[in-house]
């Protein structure tokens, strides 16, 4: 047989045992070590950071989720958000963006439309909301879909709705949402946010205790 | 406190963090390269891939294990998602259809890792872990092999030997990456990123009903993807995902883990090569155009010029609250400076300028840092280029590093400079005449065309960041994306190692008062020209028609 074909031959024979071996150390031992300290340090984070009310999973406090009536606190537009469409068997979160572009005509009409809807739904007898105070990511949808938080100021905008449907005072809203307000990590990373799903679940804590 | 002062702060914090590590990462990696002896887990490593570590190879030979290996990781890495619908544990998904296969196999072993699937919905455990994953550390060390290899050619002289690539391979995966990525990923559990093993999740929501999703090893993964800067996502998202990048601390965390090789390994060259100073003229190249482009990017970002930011009173589209306007604009930069092409926020989203940035990064190179190894061998290149002009300006022979860069060796760093340009413009015009492609755009007009020009330059550099807008799972984009991930990686590894050799070959020169100082910051200051002015005159036309098109409207 030509000797340069043997020569490749074993070069490529080398080449698979060199990407057998290190797939075993980095495929498998890495992975399977990482995981078995995972699990026994950080079992409830590894697993999803699930969240209960009354004994029941309501979701992760990672994953923003859609769907939440008007006597709650409303999140994000999530217009990027999908459903798997292979592997139907399940029905998977898929997430992503809209990749609309700053002059796309289709985002201009979600943020018009989305703006339009968060004043009208936050204005209470009381209280109007100014469109111009209407902040950035109340109108936006984010990169993942999946943003579980919120700006403290569109936090704040939504006091008062939530606060009348609710039978609420305003200042103990306010307060509740005082309490679930992060600020910024050490001071500096980051921006400050409100979790949409935490707040939630404490404000029906509080409905329901009443 | 502003988002723009929280925004400049974690420049800085992330600034001071990578200095920390500079000095003992660069010099362990250093050591790592230099030793002449082996652990003992290497040692069965060796025996089990039948390979002599002590064996010295010269380029041709080096660069066909490179090539092997490579090949190798393609086919097995395809066969394993053509044969996914059969594997245990892989939660019953189906098997991928073969050109998209074929798209990741190449995607992942080219160090790309340019996504034309939702991983979420289509890889299972095994082609995850033991497959994608197991690619984000090889193709990194391949690429650390082949930088090393470089900076053996400028350190030894009279010799045509560059090492052993399956020593380099082996070490770089054992001794670097493996150690780092394990801490890495424990970090990034104990801030909220996943790690199990079980299937779909499906837990309960607030308002009732159900909801579904996807678990795995992900912190192990995502750990992997930024220090190797390999850019890969779990999800569909990338690390802005929840999942993968949880919290403000984990996302600067992640851009630490970015950078922090690629810049470590210019002390790492600086040491091999016995002047420290040269390292640092690499490192002060790279720095600078690594912060003016930041810089830039959060200007822009912040500035948010474009009608629907403008109405919505912010560049929010694509972003999550938890990281905000700053630390995305840094975390885009930085993934596009590199070959990482991970995201934590949708680069088609941001301002038209903004994506231009995120685009010039990628055409720069990929070389300040740049990824794993591939930005230390692309910014020597162009530091080869600008020796070489400076040398015409003067009108005597460049040296670099004590080594003639005579007509064999300019010849194969131009032909280097050549390759990623040639290919970016070539297919992005082939796509515009063809009447197919365009229908894969979700944007019109200018945006319409950057989402082509960015999706070619990023597989042709190997970067993966995508104007995700594009539907890129279509036979045309992965065909051809694919054969630019290939042409791009490895047609300039092999102008690399024959430089390499042919540096390694020679007698140096000693340096007079004519000398250039290429220590100096002079030189550092002629080597950010050169790569402003290669690349700007070669994508200049291009950027017009497309991002400074939208973002100058």
């Amino acid at each position: 047989m030509n000797n340069s074909v043997v020569n490749t031959g074993r070069l490529l024979a080398a080449g698979l045992r060199a990407l057998l071996v290190l797939t075993v150390l980095t495929g498998v031992l890495y992975p399977l070590a990482v995981t078995g300290v995972a699990q026994a340090l950080f079992d409830d984070k590894a697993n999803g950071s699930e969240i209960k009310a009354d004994g029941k999973v309501v979701g992760s406090s990672l994953i923003g989720q859609q769907g939440y009536s008007l006597d709650y606190f409303q999140p994000r537009p999530a217009n990027g958000l999908g459903v798997n469409s292979v592997n139907t068997q399940y029905r998977l979160i898929l997430s992503g963006a809209t990749n609309r572009s700053g002059d796309n005509p289709e985002l201009i009409k979600w943020v018009k439309e989305a703006k339009a809807k968060v004043v009208k739904d936050n204005s209470t007898a009381d209280y109007k909301v100014v469109p111009a105070e209407v902040p950035a990511d109340a109108v936006t949808s984010s990169g993942s879909g999946l943003d579980p938080d919120i700006s403290p100021r569109y936090a704040d905008l939504q006091v008062h709705r939530v606060a009348e449907r609710n039978g609420l005072p305003v200042d103990q809203v306010r307060k509740l949402v005082e309490e679930h307000t992060d600020g910024r990590t050490l001071g500096f990373m980051g921006e400050p946010r409100v979790n949409v799903l935490e707040l939630n679940v404490a404000l029906r804590a509080l409905t329901e205790g009443d | 406190m502003g988002p723009v002062t929280a925004g400049v702060l974690q420049l800085l914090a992330l600034i001071g963090a990578l200095a920390l590590a500079y000095i003992p990462l660069g010099t362990y990696m250093a050591r790592v390269y230099a030793s002449d002896r082996h652990w003992r887990v290497e040692r069965w490593i060796y025996k089990g891939i039948g390979a002599d570590p002590d064996t010295e190879m010269r380029w041709p030979a080096y660069l066909r294990g490179v090539l092997a290996f490579s090949v190798v990781g393609v086919l097995f890495l395809y066969l394993l998602q053509r044969l996914q619908g059969v594997l245990p544990r892989s939660l019953g998904f189906r098997s991928i259809d073969p050109d998209q296969a074929f798209n990741t196999a190449v995607s992942f072993v080219t160090n790309t890792n340019w996504q034309s699937y939702y991983g979420e919905q289509a890889m299972g455990h095994v082609v995850q872990t033991a497959g994608l994953a197991v690619q984000n550390f090889v193709s990194a060390a391949v690429g650390i092999a082949v930088a090393v290899a470089l900076v053996r050619g400028f350190a030894r002289s009279r010799t045509g030997e560059l090492g052993n690539f399956w020593a380099d391979l082996v070490r770089g995966v054992v001794r670097v990456l493996v150690p780092l990525a394990a801490v890495a990923a424990v970090v990034l559990v104990a801030c909220g990123a996943i790690q199990n093993f079980s299937g779909i999740h499906e837990v309960g929501q607030f308002m009732g009903g159900q909801q579904q999703w996807n678990g795995g090893a992900v912190a192990s993964q995502e750990a992997i993807k930024e220090i190797g800067t390999n850019g890969g996502g779990y999800f569909n998202a990338n690390s802005a995902h929840p999942f993968e990048n949880p919290t403000p601390f984990s996302n600067l965390f992640e851009i630490f883990l970015i950078l922090v090789i690629p810049f470590a390994l210019t002390r790492t060259f600086g040491l091999m090569v016995g002047s420290v100073r040269q390292g640092y003229a690499i490192l002060a190249t790279m720095a600078t155009i690594w912060i003016g482009f930041t810089a830039l990017m959060m200007w822009t970002e912040f500035a948010h010029h474009g009608p629907a930011f403008d109405l919505a009173g912010g560049a929010y589209e694509g972003k999550e609250v938890r990281f905000g306007v700053g630390a995305s604009s840094i975390f885009a930069t930085s993934t596009t400076l590199t070959s990482t092409g991970a995201v934590n926020a949708f680069h088609s989203s941001f301002t038209g300028l903004g994506g231009g940035v995120a685009m010039l990064g990628m055409m720069l190179g990929e070389i300040a840092p740049g990824g794993t190894g591939s930005g230390l061998y692309g910014m020597l290149i162009m530091a080869v280029i600008a020796v070489f002009i400076a040398g015409l300006m003067v009108g005597r022979t460049p040296e670099y590093l004590g080594k003639k860069i005579g007509s064999r060796e300019i010849k194969l760093a131009a032909c280097y400079i050549l390759v990623t340009p040639a290919l970016v413009l070539v297919f992005t015009a082939l796509a515009m005449a063809l009447p197919t492609p365009a229908n894969s755009m979700t944007n019109s007009g200018a945006h319409g065309f950057s989402e082509i020009l960015y999706a070619y330059t990023s597989a042709s550099n190997n970067n993966g960041s995508a104007f995700a807008g594009l539907n890129a799972d279509t036979q045309w984009f992965n065909s051809t994306l694919g054969l630019c991930m290939l042409f791009g990686r490895f047609l300039p590894m092999v102008f690399v190692l024959a430089l390499a050799g042919s540096l390694a070959e020679q007698t140096p020169v000693p340096a007079t008062a004519g000398t250039l100082r290429t220590d100096k910051p002079l030189y550092a200051g002629l080597l950010v020209g050169t790569i402003i002015v290669i690349t700007g005159l070669t994508y200049f036309p291009a950027l017009a028609l497309g991002p400074l098109a939208e973002g100058l409207a």
